[in-house]
């Protein structure tokens, strides 16, 4: 099994034995935040190549050829390409406000990210209550949504940010509920803790059918909650030009457009930790030699594998399905979604009283 | 009432269409893509053969084409692409005049494809093909004259 404490840890001891604690401590914050954000940005660039490709496989294209070698260098294009452009200021907007807007969707989405757990000892934020922390951060993305839409002094863009409020406050309850019966089961909220439980087995496994319900409303949820299709009314284009983000232009645009991709490999990623068993590997009862084999697979490895296959999965979800009508949305959280996620959490929480988990 | 409108009913009923749309999109995923490449694969492009990228006159085994000159397809053209010039011939056994074609013009830059002089040709005299690199850099080049 692969630690990356001994990396991080060995770090630590080098920077406090060349200078004091304080800056050590410091160092360390400034180290850890450009990693963060390195790493925010390189999934980024991988996950809008992967969409690129990915759509167009769902509707028999061949996607972005022509730059670089199998258009490797499409994205690289489109960022230089945003980076260049204008950003435009509107007469009679907020302009504190208007600005302030992209920060706030990027910054919650940076806080969720570095929640996730890479691999053993690879996350940037651990505590005892690592999943609420976790749900808070993610929750106030919504309000830089509302305020780009207030803020815009655009009609469309008002429409478009109080459907996103409505539909991303709503869903939020079903993920909760997900995410409670996953911690009732694990019984503790700490990350690394519920992945260090689903070392033999993964939660999905010992939880079987409550957990594969939670897995299901937890996968339309956070797709809903990433404002992607079938659930991107708030930017529904054939409706309100392009919803909140109608009025911004240059990298304003590009923050919500990098923090709406984010947001897809977070919720990916938050799936596979609570029910795929983040970095841990598969392992199979009675094969000894087959665990062995996936002992060499890194951590981390299996993480990205589960999170880019899940990331395939809400990708495959976006180019099937049409896009829901505006009332219907509500309907699916609070007539099907919330009630069954409320049984199956009496479900779960029996099953445990009872010890009817593997 | 019927079951696919009952809640537990609706949820099956929903999760089923829902499967089959997935399970086509899957399909999709994995088929051949149809991408054509153009530049890179002009040598082995496959054009269907109801294409119509340009209007010619097949010619039979003498290398006479079958035009009778009748003015069906100027007449049938909206856009007034086709312009049929014709001549008087006097036939040498019987001494009568006769209409014959001089020079058939079609200008491919005015052409919108729309097969209707194929349609009302008498004789099969015309026909699309799929030669379809025609960019020139004039428009005058555009206006061919389609007898030899």
């Amino acid at each position: 099994m692969y630690n990356f404490e001994i990396i991080t840890s060995a770090i630590d001891h080098f920077l406090h034995s060349v200078m004091p604690a304080q800056l050590a401590v410091i160092t360390e914050c400034v180290l850890i935040a450009v990693c963060t954000l390195v790493a925010y940005v390189a999934f980024a660039i991988v996950m809008i190549f992967m969409e690129r490709k990915v759509c167009a496989a769902f509707q028999c294209r061949l996607g972005p050829t022509r730059v670089g070698f199998w258009g490797l260098l499409q994205v690289f294009a489109d960022v230089f390409k945003m980076l260049i452009k204008e950003i435009i200021s509107i007469n009679n907007s907020d302009s504190l406000l208007y600005r302030l807007a992209p920060y706030l969707v990027v910054l919650s989405s940076i806080l969720t990210f570095s929640c996730l757990p890479f691999d053993k000892g690879l996350q940037v934020l651990d505590f005892n209550v690592g999943v609420f922390f976790l749900m808070a951060a993610s929750s106030f993305g919504v309000l830089g949504i509302l305020l780009a839409g207030w803020s815009s002094n655009n009609k469309f863009s008002m429409i478009g940010a109080m459907r996103s409020g409505a539909q991303m406050i709503s869903y939020e309850l079903s993920i909760g509920l997900c995410m409670l019966t996953m911690v009732v089961l694990s019984g503790t909220m700490q990350i690394s803790e519920i992945v260090e439980q689903q070392v033999d087995g993964w939660f999905i496994f010992k939880g079987h059918l409550p957990a594969v319900v939670a897995f299901i409303i937890y996968l339309i949820a956070g797709n809903a909650e990433t404002n992607r299709a079938p659930f991107d009314l708030p930017e529904a284009e054939s409706e309100l030009t392009a919803g909140y983000h109608t009025e911004y232009s240059g990298m304003h645009f590009g923050f919500f457009y990098v923090a709406e991709f984010m947001n897809l490999f977070i919720v990916a990623g938050i799936a596979s930790t609570l029910f795929l068993g983040g970095w841990t590997p598969l392992y199979i009862k009675g094969f000894d030699s087959f665990n062995a084999i996936m002992d060499y697979i890194p951590g981390i490895v299996w993480f990205l594998g589960k999170t880019f296959f899940l990331i395939w999965v809400l990708m495959w979800f976006r180019w099937t399905f049409p896009r829901l009508r505006v009332d219907h949305v509500p309907t699916l959280e609070w007539k099907y979604m919330v009630p069954i996620g409320l049984v199956n959490l009496l479900i779960m929480t029996i099953c445990v009283v009872m010890n009817w988990i593997f | 009432m019927k079951f696919s409108e009952t809640y537990i009913g609706g949820i099956l009923f929903a999760s089923a269409s829902l499967l089959t749309g997935l399970r086509t999109t899957l399909k999709e995923f994995f088929t051949p893509k149809v991408t054509e490449q153009y530049p890179e694969n002009r040598a082995t492009l496959k054009i269907s053969e109801r294409h119509r990228a340009m209007l010619y006159m097949p010619l039979d085994e003498n290398g006479n084409n079958k035009c009778i000159a009748c003015g069906l397809c100027q007449s049938a053209c909206p856009n007034s692409t086709i312009i049929v010039k014709t001549k008087n011939i006097v036939d040498e056994e019987s001494g009568k005049s006769k209409k014959v074609l001089d020079e058939y013009i079609y200008d491919l830059g005015s052409c919108m494809f729309c097969q209707l002089c194929v349609n009302a040709c008498p004789k099969d005299a015309i026909a699309f093909n799929n030669q379809f690199e025609n960019a020139v850099f004039d428009r005058k080049k555009l206006v061919i004259r389609l007898n030899k």
